[in-house]
């Protein structure tokens, strides 16, 4: 076991834990930030999607002794009131349905918006290829990254 | 969403009876309770008055608010949206005040008064199963409150008439609201049941069909704080994880339970029938503490006998063999006599590979046996929250009015979370440990643990006239899964004089499930398909050959030619491309679909431009939430159409997880997806699966097309699209 300090949406907050769990565990079960799912567990799927350091990331895969001293972002943390330009959108575009994907559909969406303003439709599908929805939720997707950028 | 957050903010049953401070209305759709509730807390419904269905709740506070009480499951089909809203149409409730909330897991109250009154969200059910009785509530509520205005201001209530949230006297000029009303307001002895036609005219909705009425939980979906039952967590929880038995029916025997219980954190072992169960003080010591189980398995599983690939050949055989009869699901006229008589018959048999239900969230449930062991709590998302109870209280040994259930958001439905397997084991593991235990399956276990669609083939053959038309059908399934196989093999909007459906189900100790749209998926693929291959033959358009067959039924023929309308069926195409249409009904639902695709002959990849659908769902509640399940069925069709299948090997799974089981990624979507809904005051069908069953076809049907070519086996992958062109 070890203790370790990690940085989560602006606040210190440390854990007994050994090093290899993983990130995912440790936000959600060890320290109840559960707006981030577990789908996989092999980053397959996305729905664990976190920034570090601003990149999305698999939180399932990544031990959490890696995000020591970053800068880790979970979607509690992507803003203050849940008025990001995407979370607004994704109610405009009623993007939802099951919703277990979307925390990770945004916070990848939101690491694309944040390094690219303006993304062609093909640079949208590239960059959310990795994130699932059984949902079939994709068409809205698209839509609400695009009605987002916009407004950026 | 309240009570989805913990135990003390649950508005229990008896809580929300005696709520202080507003009133809280039980409405029978019939008639009437001897004495109401609300005046006698502990009272409950009259046990003698079989038949009685309450069907719905709502407490308005004098403040002006108003909770509506939603029974059916939200798994993102916006159900819990949607039922408010027709009771609050009829109420006349002002939407920007109504608040939702789940009802308590009471069948008697809160079932539907259909399929055996059991609060089950199946089967794109809810909205059509609650419509009659929901409005029924609702005009009932509006009666109670003008009731009790009429007595207060001494006027007849054939003088007052209501506006949103509001009772308005015309004669005197006064307007109450119904907050106000709430503080004052008594309930009758005796409800009237409101007559058909005293409810709104649809063409006055404010509510039903409005496009700006929008879901109740997405707020909470896109800022994290939406309630799974995963993510319940609480003071002394421990975390379970089962290690399953890789053939179904084989029996565990533990070769290191010592070892095992020497791990740092682990609490218990626990032997299952099924399985061995860990539970340990964290979730990443319960699955180290799993990898490390060394299980023996018991050979002679009934399952260990079936491989998917090989069952194939037996189906064949069987379909092909009358001797071997199954069990007749329609039969008129006499349609070997036709076929033998028919100008021309044709014979195609079609293959559907087993199907995993891939729902994002895996099962878990989270269960609390009380410190005396004579109470319990669940907390789980299910389809089926009477039998999920029922079926903890049996493991652990109590009456079921001993176990609380509180229902929350399901990560994904699509029918398997109608079963209550997950609930069981986690009740098991909590009796072991008396604790408090969140299970939780991984992918791995959800996939190789699976209840599937069934694997099935399906033989058909159809005889033509003289004039090149469909006279004749014998259309006999095979497969696994029974009765499961046998939903859409009709053909309601098809004339067919001579006809004959046959079931002729294998049972390989596989676990089968209901799977979005159940046996629609493949049967509608089957018929639509076989359909364009005879038009082929008799070098018909496949439009104008389904309109014949749905000559009898205008609502089909109006599907079939909107869907051709928006798509331009009959305009020129760019080189290489073709369009695709089909047409199935689901939950009482018409719907028909166009699409356009392209193959890349060098990969064997179909690629999908444009989708087209229409669907007549009756009247649509929630427009945008139903295009929205159109689109998602649509999706999740191409979804099973293009790339997933599960394989079974002496009775093993072979997939695990999204790798070699893959869904649709954003890649795969469409360039354009139109949905339009047939204009129409019939009562509400069901849109949460419509779209699924005529995907397949379309997309087997533009290949045809663009072919001349015919895809027999679902899915669609490049390795069988390259065999079947030709191509390498």
């Amino acid at each position: 076991m070890a203790t370790i300090t990690l940085t989560i949406n602006g606040e210190k907050r440390t854990v007994n834990v050994e090093p290899d769990t993983s990130l995912l565990w440790v936000l959600r079960e060890h320290l109840g930030l559960t707006g981030t799912k577990y789908s996989c567990g092999k980053s397959y799927c996305g729905a664990c999607t976190v920034h570090l350091d601003g990149l999305p990331i698999r939180s399932c895969t990544t031990p959490v002794s890696v995000a020591e001293k970053r800068a880790i972002t979970t979607i509690e943390g992507l803003s203050t009131k849940g008025d990001h330009p995407l979370q607004k959108a994704w109610i405009e575009e009623q993007v939802a349905q099951c919703g277990y994907c979307q925390s990770g559909q945004i916070m990848q969406a939101a690491a694309l918006l944040a390094s690219n303003k303006k993304p062609s439709r093909e640079e949208i599908i590239n960059q959310m290829s990795g994130v699932l929805c059984r949902c079939g939720t994709y068409m809205r997707i698209l839509k609400a990254i695009e009605r987002a950028a916009k407004e950026i | 969403m309240k009570n989805s957050k913990s135990p003390d903010t649950t508005v229990s049953r008896r809580k929300f009876l005696s709520a202080a401070g507003g009133i809280t209305f039980a409405i029978t759709t019939y008639a009437i309770l001897p004495q109401w509730a609300f005046e006698n807390p502990e009272l409950e419904p009259n046990p003698e008055d079989k038949g009685r269905q309450i069907s719905a709740w709502v407490h308005i506070r004098p403040d002006g608010r108003i909770n509506i009480y939603n029974p059916a499951a939200e798994m993102g089909q916006g159900s819990m949206t949607a039922l408010p809203v027709i009771f609050a149409e009829e109420m006349d409730a002002d939407w920007s005040l109504v608040h939702i909330e789940y009802s308590p897991i009471e069948p008697k109250i809160y079932g539907p008064g259909v399929w055996g009154g059991r609060m089950m969200t199946v089967g794109s059910r809810a909205v059509s199963g609650y419509y009659d009785s929901l409005r029924q509530a609702g005009a009932q509520a509006r009666y109670v409150l003008m009731d009790n205005v009429a007595k207060k201001w001494n006027v007849p209530i054939t003088e007052l008439s209501t506006e949103p949230s509001m009772v308005i006297h015309r004669a005197s000029k006064r307007k109450i609201s119904y907050g106000e009303i709430a503080s004052f307001a008594t309930l009758p002895e005796k409800l009237p049941a409101i007559p058909a036609d005293q409810l709104k005219d649809p063409k006055n909705f404010r509510l039903i069909g409005n496009q700006k009425i929008t879901r109740f939980d997405i707020p909470a979906k896109v800022n994290g704080s939406a309630k799974y039952a995963i993510d319940v967590r609480l003071p002394g929880m421990v975390y379970g994880v089962i290690s399953r038995s890789p053939v179904n029916g084989a029996k565990p025997s533990l070769l290191n339970a010592t070892e095992i219980r020497k791990i740092t954190g682990v609490i218990e072992v626990v032997t299952l029938d099924h399985g061995i169960g860990v539970v340990a003080d964290t979730l990443e010591k319960a699955l180290k503490a799993k990898a490390a189980l060394r299980i023996e398995w018991s050979k002679g599983a009934k399952a260990a006998t079936h491989s998917s690939e090989q069952a194939y050949a037996e189906y064949t055989a069987l379909v092909n063999d009358d001797s071997r009869k199954g069990r007749s699901l329609e039969s008129k006229g006499d349609p070997a006599n036709a076929i033998k008589m028919a100008t021309k018959v044709y014979t195609a048999m079609y293959k559907n590979d087993y199907l995993y239900h891939a729902q994002m969230e895996p099962l878990n449930a989270v269960v609390s046996l009380a410190a005396d062991g004579t109470s319990a709590e669940v907390w789980c998302g299910t389809q089926a929250p009477d039998s999920a109870k029922g079926a903890a209280a049996r493991v652990l040994g109590l009456d079921e009015s001993k176990v609380t259930l509180y229902p929350h958001y399901l990560g994904g439905g699509f029918g398997r979370r109608s079963s209550p397997d997950y609930v069981e084991e986690a009740a098991a593991l909590a009796k072991a440990v008396r604790k408090p235990v969140k299970l939780i399956w991984t992918r791995e276990d959800d996939m190789q643990y699976g209840q599937f669609r069934p694997i099935c083939l399906q033989h058909l053959q159809a005889g033509v006239d003289q004039a090149g038309n469909i006279t004749s059908w014998k259309y006999i399934i095979s497969g696994t899964g029974d009765n499961l196989l046998a939903s859409g093999a009709e053909m309601p909007f098809y004339t067919l004089p001579d006809l004959l459906i046959e079931l002729r189900a294998v049972d390989h100790g596989i676990r089968t499930k209901h799977w979005r749209a159940v046996g629609h998926g493949p049967n509608k693929y089957a018929i639509e398909a076989f359909i364009d291959e005879i038009a082929q033959d008799q070098q018909k358009d496949p439009y104008q050959y389904r309109r014949h067959l749905m000559r009898n039924h205008p609502r089909a023929l109006k599907v079939l030619d909107t869907v051709a309308e928006m798509a331009g069926w009959g305009k020129k195409l760019p080189q290489g491309r073709a369009m695709g249409i089909a047409f199935a009904e689901r939950s009482g639902s018409p719907g028909a679909g166009v699409c356009e695709i392209s193959l890349d002959r060098e990969t064997g990849k179909i690629k999908v431009h444009h989708i087209w659908a229409a669907v007549d769902g009756g009247v649509i509640v929630q427009p945008d939430n139903a295009r929205a399940q159109t689109e998602g069925s649509l999706l999740m069709g191409l979804s099973s159409v293009f790339h997933e299948s599960i394989t079974i090997k002496n009775g093993e799974v072979q997939q695990s997880n999204f790798h070699d089981y893959p869904i649709l990624r954003m890649a795969d979507i469409p360039e354009t997806l139109e949905v339009k809904f047939i204009d129409s005051q019939e009562a509400p069908s069901g849109l949460g699966e419509a779209g699924l069953p005529f995907i397949g076809p379309a997309v087997a049907n533009a290949f045809l097309a663009l072919t001349g070519q015919a895809l027999r086996h679902m899915p669609f992958t490049p390795e069988r699209v390259l065999a079947t062109v030709g191509a390498k």
